[in-house]
């Protein structure tokens, strides 16, 4: 039985505070516009100090108010991180804006069914 | 046998040791712990030291261009190249260079002009198709994905499962059944070009080595010509199997490579560390655990080396080479688990290699043919070759 492919979870609005509750773990995530396009999806990797909660409060910090975000706790953080980009990439035709600056070298591609 | 290196194999052995203590792994404190690739101007930097060392282009024979490394000094040098937190599976991030797949050299000129030296000079990746939804460590008879004639070539119906690197790759090497009714006698080896209309990479397979996935293919129609069989129609499972027996020596080499690093951590780690007043190596209880360490690594190279010897002598080494890969993948998973006990809690978590080498070294019981399948290899060897 394959996991699930797409991350379609309801969007939160990025702010401080749905940020500082999310749980220090390690996992992928998404950061779109306020219309819900993804701008950018990301990884919470074991040198983030707290994790997904880390890595959303920095993008909190850059972006500031006006976009969103969803989650997924994940041990397996960098392939399912590719493979969020990989599908991205085979709906869209192109990675998320913030992705398409520095593209993970190597990217495969897939054509899910 | 004398497993001792000669002085020329240890100079190559201490220049590998050196190279992966003082060029790989400060980069991997560094880099995420589930990382498998270099970032491209390290690989790039590193790959220049290789070629200096005279060691890039390590598995290419020597009338491709690579150096002539025996498979006895390769198997030594591939136990000091696993000595890295990434090293099971990404031997020194690659930077030795690859030789494609074993098969490729035994293709036709014509294929060999469009995969083989592309692949050699660094402009094409291939993946490896065997293994199906329906199995992989019985390929004669799991084999479901059917090729049958059309238009002057072959058409290609089925699925792939478990295949690392599909979908990076310009073309992979792909197992059909072409006669339903011969069993192993019935399976050619295609190679498919990755932009072939009705090859697709419908999916990641995440698994417990998670720092890289594998995928699963689908073939939905998929048209080849003649020229893309590999070798003969309905011989292709001499092909694989060919490949499969191979690899298992330098399969294991990696395993204890891996335990070697995870042994000497431990024994560091036992002289530091006290408990209640005493330190861990003085402890029975941690001694016999590093005993047992040495014993199982010592036993796993014996066979390692018997097996690579044999082969380096042009002699018969299928059995040697499943002992060896047996040894090493149950021995190395072992001295892991050990030397993680030995660490306590510090061998639990990502700040060190040990975790990443648990669930690494975990797969290679069964990855390259299971432990039982070994088993079975042995046992018919030793029981006869009418035993089924």
């Amino acid at each position: 039985m394959a996991m699930r492919l797409r991350l379609d979870k309801p969007w939160q609005p990025l702010t401080a505070e749905t940020a500082a509750r999310l749980p220090g773990q390690l996992g992928v995530y998404q950061v779109a516009d306020g219309q819900g396009a993804v701008l950018f999806i990301g990884q919470a990797g074991a040198r983030s100090p707290f994790g997904l909660r880390s890595e959303l409060q920095r993008e909190f910090a850059e972006r500031g108010t006006g976009c969103q975000f969803r989650v997924e706790v994940n041990q397996q953080y960098r392939t399912r991180w590719f493979e969020l980009l990989m599908v991205h990439q085979a709906d869209h035709g192109s990675l998320p804006t913030d992705n398409a600056k520095n593209p993970p070298p190597n990217l495969g591609r897939l054509s899910p069914s | 046998m004398d497993f001792e290196p000669s002085s020329e194999q240890q100079m190559l052995i201490d220049q590998v040791r050196r190279y992966v203590r003082e060029e790989i792994i400060p980069l991997e404190a560094k880099m995420d712990p589930d990382a498998s690739e270099l970032d491209p101007a390290d690989y790039k930097r590193l790959t220049e030291k290789t070629k200096a060392m005279g060691l890039f282009g390590i598995d290419i024979p020597k009338e491709y261009g690579g150096p002539d490394i025996d498979i006895v000094t390769r198997v030594m040098l591939a136990i000091e190249m696993a000595q890295h937190r990434a090293g099971l599976y990404v031997p020194c991030y690659g930077t030795f260079g690859g030789a494609g797949l074993a098969q490729i050299f035994e293709a036709n000129e014509d294929q060999k002009q469009r995969y083989l030296y592309p692949t050699l000079r660094g402009e094409k990746k291939p993946f490896f198709g065997l293994t199906e939804p329906s199995g992989g460590s019985d390929p004669a008879r799991a084999i479901q994905t059917k090729a049958e004639r059309k238009d002057n070539g072959w058409v290609l119906n089925g699925a792939k499962l478990f295949i690392s690197g599909a979908d990076r790759a310009q073309y992979g090497i792909v197992f059909a059944r072409t006669d339903a009714s011969k069993g192993r006698g019935g399976i050619t080896c295609f190679i498919i070009d990755a932009d072939t209309p009705g090859f697709h990479v419908r999916r990641v397979v995440h698994t417990l080595r998670s720092s890289s996935y594998a995928t699963e293919l689908e073939f939905k129609d998929c048209w080849v010509s003649d020229h893309q069989v590999l070798g003969e129609v309905n011989k292709g499972f001499a092909v694989a199997n060919d490949r499969l027996t191979r690899q298992r020596i330098p399969y294991a080499a990696g395993c204890i490579g891996v335990a070697i690093a995870a042994h000497e951590m431990a024994i560091e780690w036992a002289k530091m560390r006290s408990t209640f007043g005493e330190k861990l190596a003085n402890r029975q209880a941690v001694q016999w655990m590093l005993v047992d360490n040495e014993i199982d690594i010592r036993t796993a190279k014996h066979f390692t080396l018997e097996a690579a010897e044999k082969a380096r002598r042009g002699l018969p080494f299928r059995i040697e080479a499943s002992i060896a890969k047996l040894t090493a993948s149950e021995g190395g998973g072992r001295v892991v688990d050990r030397s993680m006990q030995i660490h306590g809690g510090m061998g639990m978590t990502k700040d060190l290699p040990l975790e990443r080498w648990y669930r690494e070294m975990r797969i290679r019981r069964v990855g390259e043919g299971p432990s039982e399948v070994q088993r079975m290899v042995i046992a018919r060897e030793i029981l006869g070759s009418n035993l089924r």
